[in-house]
């Protein structure tokens, strides 16, 4: 279990390859990245090109909060390993933001806890975005009710 | 009290931070909203509308009537959008 907010960026393939070495009860392990898009919708709902974006954090509880969701997806499915790794500062469009990720002996545990990881931390990881377009205007990202959903979906019943 | 503002939240009131003495009678987060409009133009710009604003209390997320005391951290942002 590891949990990582940085400004840097991360090697994908040696994280990945970190998460499983050495362990060989791992049958699976599915990860998720989050890249920074290229276009974005404006307040009147139009879709704009944006040049950039800047994330911004609340140190300490970021890290706290991550770490508790990453203690919950354990909690629920047999995992073998997880990461976590959010990056925060300003992002051309193309470059990674976040990865998550689950191992386990079968693939069902490292796919829906994969899910569950990014689900939540969207809703619960208190992050910002703000971008910016090609004349350098600034707009906060709204937060979106099918995130909001798709994190009801893992409340247990 | 140590109260914390990120994104547009602080950008209108123009500090991330700030130390503040509560006056005694500020004892729910509501309470200490309608204490900062009075603070200043600026306050009452970034608090015009609370529906669009979450709380944490020593960085766990809380209510408009939980209870603060003068020791606590309180922070005020829009709903997250990380990930």
């Amino acid at each position: 279990m590891a949990v990582r907010v940085q400004v840097e960026d991360f090697d994908l393939g040696m994280e990945l390859k970190q998460l499983t070495d050495g362990n060989h009860a791992i049958g699976g392990l599915c990860s998720f990245v989050g890249l920074v898009r290229d276009m974005t919708k404006t307040d009147d709902g139009e879709m704009t090109r944006s040049a950039a974006m800047t994330l911004e954090h609340y140190p300490g509880m970021t890290e706290k909060m991550l770490e508790r969701i990453e203690t919950e997806a354990h909690e629920r499915w047999p995992l073998e390993s997880s990461l976590i790794i959010h990056r925060y500062g300003r992002m051309d469009a193309g470059e990674q933001i976040v990865l998550v990720a689950a191992s386990s002996a079968h693939r069902e545990a490292a796919f829906e806890a994969c899910h569950f990881l990014i689900d939540w931390l969207k809703t619960k990881a208190p992050f910002w975005k703000v971008e910016e377009d090609e004349s350098g205007k600034e707009n906060w990202v709204e937060a979106r009710d099918s995130d909001d959903q798709a994190t009801e979906r893992w409340n247990k019943n | 009290m140590k109260i914390l503002y990120f994104a547009w939240l602080r950008q209108k009131i123009g500090t991330g931070e700030e130390r503040k003495d509560i006056p005694a009678n500020v004892t729910t987060v509501s309470q200490l909203v309608d204490w900062l409009r009075s603070e200043g133009d600026h306050y009452a710009d970034a608090f015009k509308d609370t529906s669009a604003i979450k709380v944490a209390i020593n960085q766990e997320f809380a209510d408009f009537n939980a209870t603060v005391q003068s020791g606590d951290e309180v922070a005020f942002f829009p709903p997250v959008t990380g990930g």
